[in-house]
């Protein structure tokens, strides 16, 4: 009988105080906030597997985004085999590294990467129902330019606003529209992607 | 004119049955259940030997028995419901301990999942914590890789209890899938040898040390690293510890052996890694009844970490250097790597603590349970296994009877199951034949004392020696030290007469009340090899383990005899 694990016992080797893989960084904590990115397979329950590593430790994710991958060079992964979870969560960072080992622990997981302190591209989607009568119209439309948002639903009393950008910058869109009296705010969560060649 | 007989299909409960056979399974414990039929049904025409518990929880430690003494993965067979809920005890002990096992459960069918169909429970659900992998089967053509995936999972790396939902339509309908021999898991991944680099690094810190400790876990056990440890151990003259688990890995009658070590370890063990200038846990986990207050913890030490499960690093204490590796071969290759330390001095100091730390109990007022399990140890039980349940008990057999050989120490440590001694005694014996005694205390034994009925039937060796002292004795004792004799759900009234128990299962028993009688039961017991046997040994009511670390003390706070002053409640995790 042949087993197909990829045997990485060398990829193991760490020393104290990094994480499992060569590229995590777990020991700049500099943003509040540690963004984790997994590859994970698409099987039942593997969702709850992952958050189980946080709601056991009494932890909880702040976003958390799943889609689909693409098949992955080298797995030879059929198209629907593989999902992406990006997960935004706070942690001091020797709790981070035990999450991600964990993380990396699960049979299902493919990968488990703490971006935090990378240079990646990351974006969110908001979505912004704003009441919005005449006289707000053109103020509102003005801040909508500034951020590149667009106008997606354009009624008499409200207008749809969706936003696509950096975190930091939707708070502070959102921020801006609150005293015209923001009705409803959705957000997608954020999704990121390392620069350059390497992984995500 | 002869109509040709149609070839039979196999059915999905065919399959997974054919699957266990092709895994080399040998015997399957289990209680079956409506929604299990089909792969009853399919265990008429098989060669595995079923053998049918009393509760579901004995069948689950009945596995994990068989696999602690053998290697080999249990399996365990139960239907849908509460025939699952009552394994979740038994997954979480084997997930706690690094025990290979497989449960399959029956499900309902699949149209009903989520129904609230009779016997139905999200048992994927309800599992997900106490599993190493778990699956749920929707389609019959699933099998094959299913059960070839998980028997890998349950056996390789840290190993652990697999689970498998089975429904019931997809067992009893056909399955022509073909039989798996390859697993292809991109996101499981295990070590097995050590960096060069961070060999070489080990031996260099190992080189700078006057005063190290080896300390033993169970992955040495499982990876049966216990010949490279004592080669190591002579080559550098550093004396070994072991966990409760580890017992058995090295052989605990060795010079350099020192025993035990941590909450109730002997107190040369614990005087040795209190100043020791560097530990080195080999499959271990620097676990909360070893370690003790951990910011005190051999703070000026350098750590070294050999481990299979690359989680475990960093969890607890920050090592100086971790190779992921089987102990096995980390150790093998680290030995040509070391030479002789400067141990002299050091190993002077550990025989001056031997002396005047011995194990020692009183030998008035009463029959004394270390007295028991003394002239169990001396009588022969090393050649035996011993499984034992959890409490009192479990720590003076632990201290009292060493062990030589690898896999002949069986006890539930991680998750401290009381009730798992008697059905593990039972799988361990089945396994392998070698007698087994099983030390069980009065509390646990009545947990999961229905598989008398099993160990009669199976004609098992099992020789039951039930330490009775009519108390729940490890909780009267913390009520004793700590909170000022308060007792509180610490009375076992109401005890049967535990002769008269195994009488009407027709098994032969014998009561010792006195210390002069204790050799005589424990030769009788030895030499009845029929099936199984028990003695009621009643012990004094009230009794210490001794040497103790209270949960949450440093290893200076150590006592090793009943202290004179109120002891403050301890604030280490239980």
């Amino acid at each position: 009988m042949s087993t197909i694990t990829e045997p990485r016992g060398a990829e193991f080797e760490l020393d104290p105080g990094k994480a499992p893989r060569r590229h995590v960084v777990t020991d700049v904590v500099t943003a509040p906030l540690h963004t984790i990115s997994l590859l994970v397979r698409n099987k039942p329950g593997v969702l709850v597997r992952v958050s189980l590593v946080f709601s056991r430790r009494g932890y909880n994710m702040e976003s958390l985004v799943v889609s689909p991958a693409l098949s992955i060079a080298g797995l030879g992964a059929a198209p629907g085999e593989f999902s992406r979870m990006t997960i935004t969560c706070s942690g001091d960072p020797d709790t981070l590294e035990q999450i991600i080992k964990q993380f990396e622990k699960l049979v299902d997981v493919v990968h488990a990467i703490d971006h935090t302190g990378q240079p990646v591209i990351e974006s969110e989607l908001a979505l912004v129902k704003i009441k919005a009568g005449l006289r707000e119209r053109t103020e509102l439309l003005q801040i909508a330019e500034n951020f590149k948002a667009k106008v997606v639903d354009f009624g008499a009393e409200s207008l749809i606003m969706r936003c696509a950008s950096e975190t930091e910058k939707l708070d502070a869109f959102v921020n801006l529209l609150k005293p015209f009296g923001i009705i409803e705010l959705v957000r997608s969560g954020k999704i990121l992607m390392a620069r350059g060649l390497d992984a995500t | 004119m002869v109509t040709p007989t149609p070839q039979k299909v196999s059915s999905g409960g065919d399959k997974v049955v054919q699957c266990l056979e092709r895994e080399g399974v040998e015997v399957v414990y289990g209680y079956s259940g409506g929604a299990a039929m089909p792969i009853f049904d399919a265990l008429v025409d098989s060669r595995i030997k079923f053998v049918l518990t009393r509760h579901e929880q004995g069948a689950a430690h009945m596995a994990d028995g068989y696999a602690r003494a053998t290697g080999k993965p249990g399996v365990v067979l139960v239907t849908s419901g509460p025939g699952a809920t009552n394994c979740v005890t038994g997954l979480l002990t084997a997930l706690m301990d690094s025990v290979p096992m497989i449960v399959l459960t029956g499900q309902t069918i699949t149209s009903m999942l989520g129904k609230d169909a009779f016997q139905e429970a999200d048992v994927t659900g309800i599992t997900y914590p106490v599993v190493k992998h778990s699956y749920l089967i929707k389609e019959a053509a699933e099998i094959p890789r299913v059960m070839r995936e998980a028997f890998h999972i349950a056996t390789t790396g840290r190993p652990g209890p697999v689970l498998i939902d089975l429904p019931k339509d997809v067992t009893q309908g056909p399955c022509t899938a073909p039989f798996v021999d390859t697993v292809n898991l991109p996101g499981y991944h295990v070590p097995d040898r050590p960096a060069r680099a961070l060999l070489e690094k080990t031996a260099a810190l190992l080189a700078k040390s006057r005063r190290p400790v080896l300390y033993v876990g169970h992955g040495a056990v499982i990876s049966n690293a216990g010949q490279a440890i004592l080669q190591l151990a002579t080559t550098l003259g550093a004396p070994i510890v072991n966990t409760l688990l580890g017992k058995g890995a090295c052989t605990e009658d060795h010079p350099l052996h020192l025993g035990m070590l941590g909450m109730h370890g002997t107190a040369y063990a614990n005087r040795a890694v209190e100043h020791c200038d560097l530990i080195m846990a080999i499959g271990a986990r620097w676990d909360d009844r070893i370690t003790g207050k951990l910011s005190e913890f051999c703070p000026e030490a350098t750590k070294i970490h050999v481990d299979i499960d690359v989680a475990e690093f960093n969890k607890v204490v920050r090592p100086d250097v971790c190779l992921a590796a089987d102990a096995r071969l980390a150790i093998e290759e680290l030995v040509p790597l070391v030479r002789k330390l400067d141990t002299a001095d050091w190993l002077k100091e550990i025989a001056g603590w031997r002396r005047q730390y011995p194990l020692k109990y009183a030998r008035k007022g009463g029959l004394r349970a270390q007295h028991v399990l003394d002239r169990l140890d001396t009588l022969g039980g090393r050649d035996c296994i011993i499984t034992t349940d959890v409490g009192q008990h479990q720590m003076w057999a632990a201290q009292f009877c060493r062990t030589t050989r690898n896999r002949h120490w069986i006890s539930s440590g991680g998750a401290g199951t009381m009730g798992f001694g008697f059905p593990a005694a039972i799988g361990a014996a089945m396994a392998t034949g070698t007698p087994t005694w099983c030390v069980v205390g009065d509390g646990g034994f009545q947990m999961t004392v229905a598989e008398l009925a099993t160990a009669k039937l199976q004609k098992a060796p099992v020789k039951i020696l039930v330490i009775n002292n009519h108390y729940l004795g490890m909780i009267r004792q913390w009520q004793e030290l700590f909170f000022d004799n308060r007792l509180s759900g610490a009375d076992l009234e109401g005890n049967p007469d535990f002769v008269k128990l195994a009488a009407a299962y027709d098994i032969p028993g014998k009561r010792v009340t006195r210390a002069g009688d204790v050799d005589k039961a424990i030769k009788w017991a030895m030499a009845y090899n029929e099936g199984p046997c028990l003695i009621d040994a009643e012990v004094v009511k009230e009794d210490n383990v001794f040497p103790m670390i209270p949960a949450g003390a440093p290893y200076s706070g150590m006592i090793v005899e009943r202290p004179k002053v109120k002891m403050e409640k301890p604030t280490g995790s239980t």
